[in-house]
């Protein structure tokens, strides 16, 4: 099925001004919205108005893009001790959902969309889907979670946007999202690299992949490399795209790739990339890798200054062969924080940390081991059975195990195999247990 | 009449089982009878020892998560039936775990129940007599 389904079909630019200007005009298209970002938070967000009291920052001294070095950073910490709504820089009245991430300990972090937020995500998502030669015509099978992570809904609003089929499959479920992709004749599939290898190894095996019509797949909320993306790409006959975003700037519709995938092409008109030296926190040069940090300019619920992303990434400013001129931020390379992408969920050490005080006043060693087994993401728990948990009952034995997994599944979000092991037998490096073992090769 | 049962909790993996037996062994702690109850990820040695308060102590400073507890260790007649003689009696006990106790002259059993007071009780009113400490060295030369 080499590529048969992807001929003769040329992708459009969704929104050719923005997608296309020249640097000039973008650079001040940007210092337009981001003086207007500043004063209007400092106005409205008692955080940031003393925040920059504090530094001696003003609205008027930001006055182009080059003054965003001047303003403060945002960490996921800021958004935790300001829960739920903290940050929200418009009233009540004005926003119309919420979706909710995993925060580094037991509270989500919340983030708010006003009605022009959510319409502003449902045109970086267009502009994405687009990009990956959906049409109007075509029916495209969303198959992230919906709820409070914002995959589902946001690249449901971002293909009615289009003007293309929903389908709103969730996650979950194989054998009924192949009869309904075979049936319904998708053309293209939303939903993580994992979960797409998954279906296509059930496609493969039910013979339904010589049927299926599907010529598109937008992955994202999780990392994976070329190699995966070229082994979907042949095994399904398809071009696969990577779509990039988090909550805390809008949800995914950041950034994507072309079908040159030379880099994600960031929406550089709603969002200012930055790429910085973690340590100092000085601007990487054009192609050298630092964090991305970045400030949201058109948010109107939760404008953040210079977020700080924590994914490793670099910049390139080139205009690409597809005629795009966003600048463009490569494939990731890590992260500078222990966070974890499990199954497209976010999941820190320290939420498990803080989920076990609920099986005991101090937490146990535990270790986590993140695999991939069959193109699905795995995680084990081993938990050291220090005197405390011990019995010498089988049942209750058991019965601790049984109740570490469902706290940990409440907290995660996602159900580990817990696994008791003898004390001591968690390797600790100067003094300090390691927590995290990743058996995946994603970066 | 309870005697002290030393429990440990062995990982299933190559040479746990030795690394337990040596490290009683050096400290001069003889195993008297013992019973593996295994899971899938885990086992519990659980063992009658000569000493039992040694034998904990030395399995911690081992590393190993080491306990007592009470158990019953009840003696039976040499002789048909006397098995399902005791079942009878112990019908509507919650019974955790029983395993053999290995002894020269008589079989016993060691039994852990929900309450081992009311499991007693009943032994000794069907004239079944328990062991007392003296289990712990029964086989000593």
């Amino acid at each position: 099925m080499e590529q048969s389904n992807t001929e003769g079909k040329k992708k459009m630019i969704w929104n050719e001004t923005k997608e296309c200007m020249s640097r000039d005009e973008m650079s001040n298209l940007q210092g337009v919205r981001l003086k207007k970002m500043v004063k209007n938070v400092y106005h409205s967000v008692e955080f940031y108005r003393k925040k920059m009291q504090e530094i001696g920052l003003e609205p008027g001294d930001i006055a182009s893009i080059e003054d965003i070095t001047k303003l403060p950073f945002t960490t996921k910490d800021d958004l935790r001790d300001t829960y739920p709504f903290g940050l929200f820089a418009v009233p009540d009245s004005e926003v119309v959902r919420v979706h909710a991430s995993s925060g580094t300990t037991g509270k989500a972090t919340v983030v708010g969309y006003t009605r022009r937020d959510i319409e502003n995500w449902s045109e970086c998502v267009a502009r994405v889907l687009a990009m990956a030669g959906v049409r109007k015509s075509d029916k495209i099978q969303v198959s992230y979670g919906y709820g409070l992570f914002t995959g589902g809904l946001g690249l449901h609003y971002g293909a009615e946007n289009l003007g293309a089929t929903v389908i709103p499959m969730s996650s979950g479920n194989t054998k009924k999202q192949i009869t309904m992709m075979e049936d319904f004749g998708c053309a293209a599939i939303a939903c993580t690299p994992s979960y797409l290898l998954h279906l296509t190894e059930a496609l493969e095996d039910s013979g339904a992949i010589e049927r299926i019509k599907l010529r598109a797949a937008v992955l994202g909320a999780e990392p994976w490399t070329d190699q995966m993306r070229e082994d979907i790409e042949k095994r399904l006959g398809i071009h696969a795209h990577d779509i990039y975003g988090l909550s805390e700037i809008m949800g995914p519709g950041v950034a994507a790739d072309c079908e040159y995938h030379k880099g994600l092409h960031f929406y550089a008109d709603h969002f200012i990339p930055e790429v910085l030296n973690p340590e100092t926190l000085k601007p990487c040069k054009e192609g050298e890798t630092g964090e991305l940090v970045i400030t949201p300019i058109t948010k109107e619920a939760l404008p953040l200054f210079r977020y700080r992303t924590k994914d490793l990434t670099s910049i390139a400013y080139e205009p690409c062969e597809c005629g795009r001129t966003l600048p463009r931020i490569s494939r990731f390379t890590g992260r500078t924080d222990d966070m974890l992408i499990i199954r497209g969920v976010n999941i820190f050490p320290s939420q498990v940390e803080a989920a076990l005080l609920d099986v005991s006043e101090t937490s146990p060693h535990y270790l986590l081991i993140v695999d991939r087994v069959g193109n699905l993401d795995t995680l084990e728990v081993w938990v050291e059975v220090e005197e405390r948990f011990f019995s010498d009952e089988i049942r209750k034995l058991e019965d601790l195990t049984k109740k570490i997994t469902q706290i940990l599944q409440q907290a995660l979000g996602i159900a580990p195999k817990v696994k008791l092991v003898e004390p001591r037998s968690i390797e600790r490096s100067e003094g300090k247990a390691k927590r995290v073992i990743d058996k995946r090769k994603l970066f | 009449m309870l005697i002290k049962q030393l429990s440990v909790f062995m990982e299933n993996r190559q040479g746990r089982l030795e690394e337990v037996s040596e490290v009683l062994s050096k400290n001069d702690v003889n195993i008297t009878s013992f019973s593996l109850a295994d899971t899938s990820e885990y086992g519990l040695l659980r063992m009658i020892v000569d000493n039992p308060m040694r034998g904990r102590n030395v399995l911690k400073e081992a590393g190993f998560s080491a306990m007592l507890s009470d158990v019953i260790a009840v003696k039976l007649p040499h002789e048909v039936g006397a098995l399902n003689k005791i079942m009878k009696v112990l019908e509507k006990e919650n019974i955790e775990y029983i395993y053999v106790l290995a002894t020269g002259e008589h079989p016993s059993l060691i039994i852990k129940a929900d309450n081992l007071e009311s499991t007693i009780k009943n032994l000794k009113e069907n004239h079944f007599s328990l062991f007392g400490e003296e289990a712990y060295t029964i086989n000593n030369k």
